[in-house]
């Protein structure tokens, strides 16, 4: 079991607090079945050591909230994609998300380089399975991101179903207080219509933002209609182009809750 | 953000994708900051064909790094080339823009960058 990055520093009354939602993305990710699609997705040379590497793969997760998982992909990216140099990227339309997100990535980057390297016989050579963080930037999913370039897109979106969506911006010459604060947590769980008024538009903007090669883990929960939404993504582009699979579920609990994760992907 | 953030970065108007303007963004007023990384020549070796050489020449320059060459290096002459590693090394994984504007080149619009964070929200006139 890889373990999971510490967030006991986040300010959960404006930053999402990681739950089991953010927990099934990190055993889906880990699971041997995703770890292997990852390894053989972006070979490099010390995973079959016959071709070239692959360039580094760039991770790219939209609203990483406390960065819990993002910190964790990062931190354990030797043991989740079979390779070091990976690249992380958050994107967070809320600023403390943002700030929270860069600490958690440095701390566990620094705590997996701690037991990695402490205690051993080897203290000088670096043990570190620890990939690089590039940083985590405030904007609206992957707007500023260069199209054709993410190989790894994670989403815990807004999946709650709402009357309404929180607006993006605070309001002019708005205060700090609990109203804002509750249209930050606003906007990590509240998703509109069905609860996918927000996963939609990055659904709409995969073919765009993923490289060819590009792979996006997406968490559904059961109000979603994630049976139709599957659907939906397999007749994007020409005909059998895309695909999409669930590959994680969170059986534990039968409520209205119930969570997926699908894997989207060009075949 | 690590100054290699910003060839994955392009500015958020929606009309600006198709402009080729529009990347890279423009560092302006940015105050850099550096960390100290173990030097990974594999990554800069395997960085080599997903970076924008062009791109990243105009980065480095506007940022105040020694000017790049006009081509990128190939993977036999990156590996042999020790200070090459080291520069790149430095330029990419190590230095971070702290504080600054990203500027796009078609719009002219400013991206505020604090403490290490960019922010892409537009205003709502723009979105």
């Amino acid at each position: 079991m890889l373990p999971t990055p510490s967030t006991s520093h986040v300010p959960y009354a404006r930053v999402y607090e990681p739950a089991e939602d953010s927990f099934l993305l990190l055993d889906t990710l880990s699971a041997p079945s995703e770890t292997a699609f990852l390894a053989a997705r972006f070979p490099s040379s010390s995973s079959s050591s016959s071709s070239p590497s692959s360039p580094p793969p760039l991770v790219l997760e939209v609203g990483p909230g406390s960065g819990v998982v993002l910190a964790f992909l990062t931190a354990h990216a030797a043991a989740l994609f079979s390779r070091r140099d990976v690249l992380t990227l958050g994107v967070d339309v809320n600023r403390f998300a943002c700030a929270a997100t860069g600490e958690t990535v440095r701390r566990a980057v620094r705590d997996d380089s701690a037991s990695s390297s402490g205690g051993g016989d080897n203290v000088s050579v670096s043990g570190s399975g620890a990939g690089y963080f590039l940083g985590a930037a405030q904007g609206d999913l992957a707007g500023a991101v260069r199209p054709g370039t993410v190989d790894v897109l994670v989403f815990n979106p807004p999946y709650v179903p709402t009357a309404e969506l929180p607006s993006m911006r605070q309001e002019e010459g708005g205060t700090v207080g609990y109203e804002e604060d509750s249209r930050l947590l606003a906007l990590s769980y509240a998703g509109g219509r069905d609860g996918m008024e927000v996963t939609e538009r990055l659904i709409e903007a995969l073919p765009g933002v993923l490289s060819g090669r590009g792979v996006a883990y997406l968490l559904l929960c059961a109000q979603n209609k994630p049976e139709e939404v599957k659907a939906r993504i397999r007749k994007m582009g020409r005909e059998g182009e895309w695909r999409a699979e669930t590959v994680g579920t969170s059986g534990k609990q039968a409520g209205w809750e119930k969570l997926q994760i699908v894997r989207i992907w060009r075949d | 953000m690590k100054v290699l953030t910003l060839n994955f970065l392009t500015c958020a108007v929606k009309t600006c994708k198709s402009s080729s303007d529009s990347f890279p963004l423009h560092p302006k007023d940015a105050e850099l900051v550096s960390d100290d990384v173990e030097l990974n020549p594999q990554l800069l070796v395997n960085l080599l064909p997903r970076i924008d050489w062009k791109a990243l020449r105009t980065t480095s320059t506007e940022l105040g790094f020694p000017e790049l060459p006009e081509q990128p290096p190939t993977a036999e002459e990156l590996e042999a080339d020790e200070k090459m590693l080291k520069d790149l090394h430095t330029l990419l994984v190590e230095t971070q823009m702290n504080e600054g504007k990203l500027v796009c080149g078609h719009c002219g619009h400013e991206y505020a960058v604090r403490e290490g964070i960019a922010n892409f929200l537009l205003p709502s006139h723009l979105v």
